[in-house]
């Protein structure tokens, strides 16, 4: 039951990330560019988190939180720059 | 301990830091005291003289590295004696002279240093048992007299003089290394005693003439011979002591010096003699007959030394025994007058305030104790009995008189030296005459006088030797003058006489023939003069001048071909060489595939690789859109990270995420400074070219990393992998390698990380940009410069950032993570509290001086390296343990993580100076777009 529900996560999450890709791809305005790399991010935490779930480890932990952090540092700078185009000031 | 021989050099190398500290004091303490060291290293070579004078070579070596030869190692023998009694005795009087010569403007500290510094040198070269080192100290005489000579750097003259000097006694220095290597290839060894003693083994060597030849243009370029004379007249724009010391006395006596030290292997043959004595020759006469048109009188003197050097060089070319001896006694003799004709001259220049003989008339009524001194000196730079030049010269005359080695020409050597001789007593009497006679001076900017008491008397020291080695010859210098011809023949000394009056003879009928004949040409000057002026004057310093700047610019042009400042062209020509080496093996691998078994392919690796893929692509083609580009990228990062973690390599995939993020935050800081879009600049064929080159490469590198991930591949990680928690006490491999196994890399590298970061920091620093008012599209920036939302959002995450970041740190050693990633953890966290509050807000509530981190970082990874040495381990062994608490349990230390910690405060220390000082050259009044403009 559970390795059926992991692998069909697992394509979900790819769906997501392929559609995420198109998002990006498409555009059109640099903010939908922008919110489609950021739910990109989402989608990786869950994908590796689910990778985790699969191995039976708690070793792929941290890159998910690290991801979750840096994706958002990521993401307000890049708004940042769309606000003021000066990142530190 | 102050026996030893090294003691001599190394007194004045340490004396070099003495005038610094000293020239806060008065002026006399500064030059009492720098003349401390070297006076103390004379008391020694004194002291160990009469081992010297019994015949003994005093020698004391040190290894430095022995494995190829090299060693540091000194001797003391006569010709080492005379040099060093030459250099510190005149060093200390010029010391004393400078003292008085040096005005309140000059940096006292500065010029003394020079000079211990090049005292220094100078031992080093005239006390070296060693080749390499003799010439390593030789470059170290051309180094420290550029400084000496461009001493006045505001003057023009002064630095253009310093550089030709350096040019031209540096190029020679080149020569005498290769000749050096030569010898040592000959040779077998670069010890100058193993030199000494295979003279016949080098001058029946097939390299003979090419050793023969490297040497002497060092020699030559050194003592100022012809054609490389030109430099010395040129160097006289250095203060005059300067010219004193190193322009009579020392430093162009090393080329001579070593031509004396070679002696005994490289004389004694045909090709030396031609060489030599005809470079020597046409120096003498040269030097002399120009030196009589020098208005200045410090060319004057110049050219006389140009002039005297080549009488020596041709003394030392000759190849008899006694002509070797006579040229030992010419050194002496010529050090000690005219360093104090340099001295006088300096006197005569720094009470009237000119150096031009025409302007310079009938001092003798104005200094008549000045003019006393620089008389009799100046006499016995002519030659006149009593004087100690006479008997040099006489020595010198009866040499030339038994050359035959230019066969039935021979008679010509001795009639051109006598013609040298009568050009060397005209100029000396114009010296005389025209400066302190012949009526009245003309427009001097002061009125001379005489100079302060201890100015003259190093003076009066040098011209009371002239007049003891003039009247007592034997008494005063025979003993130094058997010693050093006994080291520089490294064999028997032949008989000769140091007495004054050697009867009726040829030599004495020259040196009347030189004195009736100087006198003459005197007389008749005005004629002569008028002669002279026909010819257009050529300035020496000019050719060479061009001469630079044609090399210059062809250099210029070659550099413009090759390096035009176009990245485009330079990562074309790298990539294509790339392409060319890397697909040259490729051709002779037969099948691309190996036999290692493939990993299934799954959904998931495909998704990441069509992501992976189209973000890689959509970074090319949106290149010009700089911000979609730079999402583009991040999708490429994201991806890359991903597959460090699903293929085993959580550490790579935790630096990764970091090191992503720190990335797309410094470029966008600059991408601020940039214009907003960017033209099209690559023509159509350009961007054919660059595509095919890529596809091409992107092919080659493909096929190498299929080819090599198809086959088993064996390598070192087996032995890490085995040895990490017995040898580095962590299961964490990648960081056990880092902090331990590979731990002086590491140090390396976060020393040259904290060096990046100050470099950095020193060219943003008051860097001025333009700043855009409004975005791409032509819209105003936002007025909130520091939305609430984010402010709020993102000072909560700090404490969870820090709180990560040193969980990261404390597990690293076992668990992936470690000092770098917790570095750049902390970084960011503390990079998006500049970006939602601004530095204002920063600097009011965290105090961190980001240098002083990079600082106490390096120095906490060193010390704990050094630390194993206080257990007798080599550096940076690590330790560790297991212990026990109550609550906290069974908890391990290991001094690597003290390592680690110092790997952080560099990491955090750097990327914060380079991020937030590139953040602040954004200054609060920037321009301001109206909303309806």
């Amino acid at each position: 039951m559970l390795s059926w529900a992991i692998n069909f996560t697992a394509a979900m999450i790819c769906i997501a990330l392929i559609l995420n890709l198109w998002r990006m791809v498409q555009g059109p305005s640099i903010q939908d560019r922008i919110l489609a790399l950021d739910t990109m991010c989402i989608n990786s935490i869950a994908l590796i988190i689910l990778y985790g779930i699969n191995m039976g480890t708690g070793l792929y932990f941290e890159a998910a939180l690290l991801i979750a952090m840096m994706g958002f540092v990521s993401t307000s700078a890049l708004c940042k720059y769309l606000l003021r185009g000066d990142l530190i000031e | 301990m102050l026996n030893d021989l090294i003691w001599i050099p190394l007194l004045p190398l340490l004396g070099t830091l003495v005038p610094l500290f000293a020239s806060r004091f008065s002026r006399s303490a500064c030059a009492f005291l720098t003349a401390g060291l070297p006076a103390l290293a004379l008391v020694l070579v004194l002291q160990l003289a009469p081992q010297v004078f019994e015949g003994e070579t005093v020698r004391q070596s040190f290894g430095w590295i022995p494995q190829m030869g090299l060693e540091l190692a000194f001797r003391l023998d006569g010709l080492a004696l005379l040099f060093t009694l030459l250099i510190l005795g005149i060093g200390l009087l010029v010391v004393l002279y400078a003292r008085y010569y040096l005005s309140e403007k000059d940096s006292m500290g500065k010029f003394y240093a020079y000079l211990i510094l090049f005292m220094f040198a100078m031992l080093g070269v005239v006390m070296s048992d060693n080749l390499i080192q003799l010439w390593m100290f030789w470059e170290l005489t051309s180094i420290s007299s550029f400084l000496l000579i461009s001493f006045w750097g505001h003057k023009t003259e002064a630095r253009k003089g310093a550089r030709m000097a350096l040019t031209i006694t540096g190029a020679g220095g080149l020569a005498l290394l290769a000749g050096v290597l030569l010898i040592g290839n000959v040779v077998g060894s670069y010890s100058l005693h193993d030199v000494l003693a295979s003279g016949d083994l080098i001058r029946e060597h097939a390299a003979y003439p090419v050793i023969l030849v490297l040497v002497l243009l060092g020699a030559f370029t050194k003592s100022a011979q012809f054609p490389f004379h030109f430099w010395l007249p040129h160097a006289m724009a250095a203060p005059t002591p300067v010219s004193a010391y190193l322009h009579s006395a020392t430093m162009v006596k090393a080329g001579i010096f070593l031509m004396a030290r070679m002696y005994p292997v490289l004389s004694g043959t045909e090709l030396w003699f031609l060489i030599v004595s005809m470079t020597g020759l046409a120096t003498l006469l040269l030097g002399a007959y120009v030196a009589l048109f020098k208005h200045d009188l410090k060319g004057l003197l110049a050219y006389s030394t140009v002039s005297h050097l080549g009488l020596i060089t041709l003394l030392l070319g000759m190849g008899t025994e006694l002509a070797a001896v006579a040229a030992l006694f010419h050194i002496i003799n010529h050090a000690t007058f005219k360093a104090s004709l340099f001295m006088a001259a300096g006197i005569i220049d720094h009470e009237s305030g000119s150096r031009d003989m025409r302007q310079l008339n009938g001092l003798w009524k104005y200094m008549p104790y000045t003019a006393t001194l620089a008389m009799v000196a100046a006499a016995a730079m002519a030659g006149v009995p009593l004087l100690n030049g006479f008997l040099s010269k006489e020595m010198f005359f009866a040499e030339t008189l038994h050359q035959d080695s230019l066969g039935s020409l021979s008679w010509m050597v001795p009639v051109f030296a006598t013609l040298g001789g009568v050009f060397s007593v005209a100029y000396s009497l114009r010296f005389i005459h025209d400066v302190f006679f012949n009526g009245e001076p003309i427009n001097l900017p002061k009125t001379p006088h005489e100079p302060p008491r201890y100015m003259r008397v190093p003076v009066e020291i040098l011209v009371a030797l002239c007049l003891l080695v003039g009247v007592l010859p034997t008494f005063v210098i025979g003993d130094l003058l058997y010693t050093a011809s006994a080291a520089t023949l490294q064999g028997a000394v032949p008989e000769y006489s140091l007495a004054i009056w050697h009867g009726f003879n040829f030599p004495l009928l020259m040196s009347f023939i030189a004195l009736a004949g100087g006198i003459a040409v005197y007389v008749n000057r005005k004629e002569l003069f008028q002669f002279q002026a026909q010819f257009p004057e050529n300035d020496p310093k000019l050719v060479f001048e061009a001469i630079i700047q044609m090399i210059h610019k062809q250099i210029t042009r070659f550099m413009e071909l090759a390096e035009n400042g176009s990245l485009q062209r330079y990562s074309y020509m790298m990539l294509s060489l790339a392409m060319v080496m890397m697909a040259k093996p490729l051709l002779d691998l037969n099948a691309t595939a190996g036999h290692r078994p493939q990993i299934p392919v799954d959904a998931i690796s495909i998704t990441g690789a069509v992501l992976l893929a189209i973000g890689a692509l959509a970074t090319v083609i949106w290149n010009r859109q700089r911000m979609v580009a730079l999402v583009a990228l991040s999708v490429v990062g994201l991806i890359v990270s991903l597959m460090f973690a699903k293929f085993s390599a959580p550490d790579l995939a935790l630096t990764q995420l970091a090191v992503e993020v720190v990335t797309v935050i410094l470029l966008m800081l600059a991408l601020f400074f940039l214009p907003q879009t960017t033209p099209k600049e690559s023509s159509p064929k350009r961007v054919a070219r660059d595509l095919g080159i890529a596809a091409v490469i992107g092919g080659v590198i493909g096929t190498i990393s299929y080819a090599m991930m198809t086959r088993p591949l064996e390598s070192i990680s087996t032995f890490f992998l085995e040895n990490s928690k017995t040898g580095g006490g962590g299961t964490n491999v990648v960081n056990v390698i880092l902090v331990d196994f590979r731990g002086f890399d590491t140090l390396g590298e976060i020393t040259v990380l904290g060096i990046a970061a100050l470099g950095i920091f020193k060219l943003i620093a008051r860097m001025r940009l333009y700043m855009p008012a409004s975005d791409g599209d032509g819209r105003p920036w936002s007025k909130d410069s520091h939305p609430l939302m984010l402010s709020v959002v993102s000072q909560s995450l700090l404490p969870l950032a820090l709180l990560v970041s040193a969980y990261i740190f404390l597990r690293g050693h076992n668990m992936p993570g470690g000092g770098f990633i917790a570095g750049l953890i902390t970084s960011v966290a503390i990079i998006q509290q500049y970006i939602a509050h601004g530095v204002d807000w920063i600097k009011a509530r965290m105090k961190l001086d980001y240098q002083l981190m990079i600082g106490s970082g390096i120095t906490i990874a060193a010390l704990t390296g050094l630390g194993s040495w206080f257990f007798d381990r080599p550096f940076l062994t690590s330790w560790f343990d297991h212990f026990h608490l109550p609550l906290v349990g069974e908890f391990e230390l290991a001094s690597a993580m003290l390592f680690d910690l110092g790997v952080y405060l560099t990491v955090v220390g750097a990327t914060m100076l380079i991020l937030a000082n590139l953040g602040k050259l954004t200054t609060s009044e920037r321009p301001v777009l109206k909303e309806h403009d």
